[in-house]
């Protein structure tokens, strides 16, 4: 033990050595690595370079850092990796009424609409998810209607939550609603991680509405789109030529889904009551094509068949009312359910965009309803790594990942628990946003000069 | 079908002569009026609609109780460290650290656990948005003119909303139901006991006052404007709302020479009741509440001023994402602020919210509230006031629990006009009571038991107490 001991605070103290500007070390914290260490009572976490190089029990190291390491004491607080949002619209909408960049009504793009030329790094909301401790997000398009919400939920206010690959009421002609992408929500001109993670397809009502009215035609439909792409692949040459009959699909669509019949890009699959996630289970199974489950209302009714498929479920904990008739078994049990049955789960925010931020709270609440509370924090960091494949760069505190790390006060599920620290890759990230500028605007009153002079 | 149409006309007849009868014979004079005036013909008299549509509320059978040993939040700002609740008479009988339980009480031993009032949510469509959210259920928004004040929310509920079960396991016992903001004026409130009934009327909590929903902004002005007809502006709004009150105040006063004249037995002409003319005159006379949806500072500003002009009273702000830029002024004007801490951004109205923005009206001596407009959020108003104070602490303002626990009890009590009776645990007031198995700040912490009127209206651990609307049952797989 002495050994290691020693050569663990070597290892200390040559990574705190000569390029230290960059280099930063977390003292004094319970850290919850979401990896394979688990949770470390007492530790500590260094970053060096953008990445994570030690993760280690504090009581086992002889701190000795060189000069010029900023060493970050979290005073007992909590370290957890950054939050990975999915079903985000992050990057891709500013005020709701406005509109967004994640619906296409277009023929000819469906599977072939793209999100990555969209986002928007300078986005309002970015800062906002950011000091929920989020730092990844699965920015996704909005499939047709049939999201958890009817349209007409919150016609008091014209405010409907939007999720993205929720699905927010709003028609499209397309089966396919796009690809999905990862991004980072560092301060940088560039956010995109990951381009084409996965392709969203609207079942049971959403996909009712883009085949024609009813379930059995939208099964059909995409049968068929996947044999024209299969007939495509084997004969882009003769297609060139007009040589082939009428595709279903424009080139660009066809093009788009040669990933997914090949199995290599999973359909995220929008789907809510029990018996449609066995028809999509069903589907994937016969076309041998890979799927995520988003929505999931009634997940935990078939839990045994969704963890026997090896499907993993993006899924809000929150969701318990019968708010359709596709969620009638809606219930806060749902993610410790699904959990307790082998299944993946992701766990969402309230909606994609502007209270994504609660994310640590639907966590909670997951908590709260039976889910351990290990699963919860792997439903939000490695879970969502591993569904949309980068999890070899985060979703856990391990050293060569990217540092995307947060330091809190307490328990991060907690609401009276606030961040102290946020970096992502590497780079600390200002604790502030625009509602934080507005707050610290409005907090005297008595000046004599009106607010609008202040900064 | 011959013969149905038949047994209607007769129906029909029967119950015009009835009537007409009942008018001639038993009307009595309320108090008030001249034994002189001859009373007017029965569903005439402006304002005495009411009570044909009373509340019938009975509380649910209940024993005399003693929660023990617990940590309560009184609802008034105050702590009290393993304290005792008594419960009698369906009423607190009395709240401290010293009391001493009588042994006939039934005693419910709440060591470790946390004891608060029953939650109050301020801002809520649950019967009127019902789940499901279809169109069949879509009965919040008379949107076919801007003015409704005509309309009352009690019409539209739907008591067997599932959504009021999942308030109740969630703490929440009194909520105001309001029509929605699509209209400049969209109608009267209800404000109902939250307990499990076959009538709205079986819901309704006797004596509150009505409210009148009002709302600013761009909604009006996005469901008229886009028909081509006014308000289509903010400038059409408050013209809209001007002219209303105009009415009203004309109404009232032709109303008052009536009576005036009936009672000094001169013959006079009584003016022909209007649903809506009579909404807003007892707005004027203070009969009923304001509740004013309304997100932009500069908007409410101008809304006090309408306040002003025709001599009535805002009672809450509700939204009012911006009441932070001027909550010097809303706690002058003694308006209670109703709000969230994450909702923000749906409209550009919308887009300056903070999450302090209920800890910052509080922090300006203001009424601060955080009420739900969700049927979601109405489930957890102790995790959006826990955000709430979070944020406040993190801007700097020292706010203990004690102080927060009013944004979702006492203050949203003074909202609707019902801290008389409830709010806040104190003797003599309704025994609405939360059972907490943790801290409610806490995102862990679940209701264990709700007391409506000192009695069981919800257990978590015990299946009598779990009610289950007509729309649940045989339906969802037992969720």
């Amino acid at each position: 033990m002495r050994k290691l001991v020693v050569s663990l605070a070597a290892l200390a103290a040559a990574l705190a050595g000569p390029a230290l500007a960059q280099s930063v070390v977390i003292t004094n914290a319970r850290v919850l690595t979401a990896g394979p260490a688990g949770e470390i009572a007492h530790g500590l976490v260094m970053i060096d370079k953008g990445k994570i190089t030690a993760v280690l029990d504090q009581t086992t190291v002889r701190l000795a850092f060189a000069p010029g390491t900023q060493v970050i004491d979290a005073q007992g607080g909590v370290v957890t990796p950054g939050f990975i949002a999915p079903n985000a619209l992050l990057g891709a909408v500013e005020v709701r009424s406005l509109g967004d960049d994640l619906v296409v009504n277009n023929p000819d793009i469906g599977a072939a609409f793209d999100v990555q030329y969209a986002l928007n790094p300078a986005s309002t909301l970015i800062p906002v998810a950011r000091m929920a401790g989020i730092t990844r997000a699965i920015v996704t398009p909005i499939s047709a209607g049939g999201g958890g919400g009817g349209a007409d939920f919150h016609a008091d206010d014209g405010e409907e939550l939007m999720t993205a690959g929720g699905g927010g009421g709003t028609k499209s002609a397309a089966l396919f609603a796009g690809q999905a992408a990862v991004i980072h929500l560092g301060e940088a001109t560039e956010i995109l991680v990951k381009p084409k993670v996965g392709m969203v397809v609207p079942f049971g009502d959403g996909g009712a509405n883009v085949a024609g009215g009813a379930r059995g035609a939208e099964i059909v439909a995409l049968q068929t789109a996947f044999r024209d792409v299969r007939d495509y692949m084997r004969n882009k040459v003769a297609y060139d030529r007009a040589g082939v009959r009428d595709l279903a699909l424009s080139k660009a669509d066809l093009e788009a889904l040669i990933p997914v019949v090949e199995g290599r890009m999973p359909i995220i699959a929008v789907v809510h009551k029990a018996s449609d996630i066995r028809a999509v289970l069903k589907f994937a199974r016969e076309e041998k094509v890979k799927v995520i489950l988003s929505g999931a209302e009634e997940g935990w009714m078939a839990a045994r068949e969704i963890a026997a498929a090896g499907v993993p479920v993006i899924i809000d904990p929150l969701s318990d009312r019968p708010e359709t008739f596709q969620t009638l078994g809606s219930s806060l049990e749902n993610a410790g359910k699904l959990h307790a049955a082998g299944v993946t789960v992701v766990l969402q925010g309230s909606g994609g965009a502007h209270r994504i931020r609660e994310l640590r709270y639907n966590a909670g609440n997951a908590v709260a309803y039976g889910m351990p509370y290990q699963a919860a924090l792997a439903a939000m960091t490695i879970n969502p790594a591993k569904v949309f494949g980068v999890d070899a760069q985060v979703g856990s505190l391990e050293p060569g990942k990217d540092a995307d790390v947060v330091v809190w006060t307490a328990d991060p599920f907690e609401p009276l628990s606030q961040p102290t620290a946020i970096f992502i890759r590497g780079q600390a990230q200002p604790l502030t946003s625009r509602q934080i500028e507005l707050r610290d605007r409005y907090k005297d009153l008595s000046g004599p000069y009106p607010p609008a002079y202040s900064r | 079908m011959r013969v149905l149409t038949t047994a209607v006309a007769v129906c029909a007849a029967a119950a015009l002569s009835g009537c007409a009868s009942t008018a001639a014979t038993t009307s009595k004079p309320a108090a008030g009026d001249s034994a002189k005036a001859k009373p007017l013909p029965k569903g005439l008299d402006s304002g005495r609609g009411e009570d044909a549509y009373a509340s019938t509320y009975r509380p649910l059978p209940s024993r005399p109780t003693a929660l023990v040993d617990a940590t309560i939040f009184t609802g008034t700002g105050e702590k009290i460290e393993r304290g005792v609740v008594l419960i009698r008479d369906g009423k607190i009988e009395a709240v401290g650290a010293q009391i001493v339980p009588p042994a006939s009480y039934d005693m419910v031993d709440a060591d470790g656990k946390y004891v608060t009032p029953g939650l109050i949510d301020a801002h809520s469509h649950l019967g009127v948005y019902p789940s499901p959210a279809v169109p069949a259920h879509s009965d919040g928004n008379e949107l076919t003119d801007p003015n409704t004040a005509g309309v009352w929310a009690e019409h539209s509920v739907w008591p067997q909303d599932p959504g009021f079960n999942l308030a109740r396991a969630g703490g929440v016992t009194t909520l105001l139901v309001l029509p929605g903001s699509g209209n400049l004026i969209g109608g009267r409130s209800v404000t109902l006991r939250n307990v499990p009934a076959r009538t709205v009327q079986d819901m309704k909590f006797p004596g509150a006052p009505y409210g009148l929903k009002m709302a600013c902004g761009e909604n009006p002005k996005r469901v008229y404007g886009s028909r081509n007809r006014a308000p289509s502006t903010r400038m059409g709004n408050v013209a809209g709302y001007r002219t209303a009150w105009i009415n009203a105040a004309d109404y009232a006063r032709k109303w008052d020479d009536y009576r005036a004249k009936a009672d000094r037995g001169e013959k006079a002409d009584p003016p022909k009741r209007d649903l809506q003319l009579e909404t807003l005159a007892g707005v004027l006379s203070g009969e009923i509440l304001v509740e004013n949806h309304c997100y932009r500072a500069d908007e409410m500003v101008q809304m006090i001023g309408i306040a002003h002009e025709f001599g009535y009273k805002i009672t809450a702000f509700h939204h009012a994402l911006e009441a932070y830029k001027i909550a010097d002024i809303l706690a002058k004007e003694d308006i209670c602020v109703a709000t969230w801490a994450n909702w923000w951004g749906s409209k550009l109205e919308a887009w300056d919210a903070v999450e302090a923005n209920a800890p910052m009206i509080h922090a300006a001596g203001g009424c601060a509230i955080i009420k739900s407009d969700d049927p979601d959020v109405i489930q957890r108003l102790n995790q959006e006031a826990a955000e709430a104070l979070s944020a406040g602490r993190a801007a700097g303002y020292q706010i203990t629990e004690g102080e927060a626990m009013k944004w979702i009890t006492l203050n949203p009590a003074k909202a609707i006009g019902v801290d008389k009776q409830t709010g806040s645990l104190e003797p003599g007031k309704r025994a609405d009571v939360v059972l907490w198995d943790k801290n409610p700040f806490s995102i862990y912490a679940k209701a264990e038991r709700v007391y409506l009127d000192g009695a069981i209206a919800y257990d978590r651990h015990d299946r009598r107490y779990q009610p289950k609307s007509d729309f649940e049952l045989g339906q969802g797989a037992g969720r």
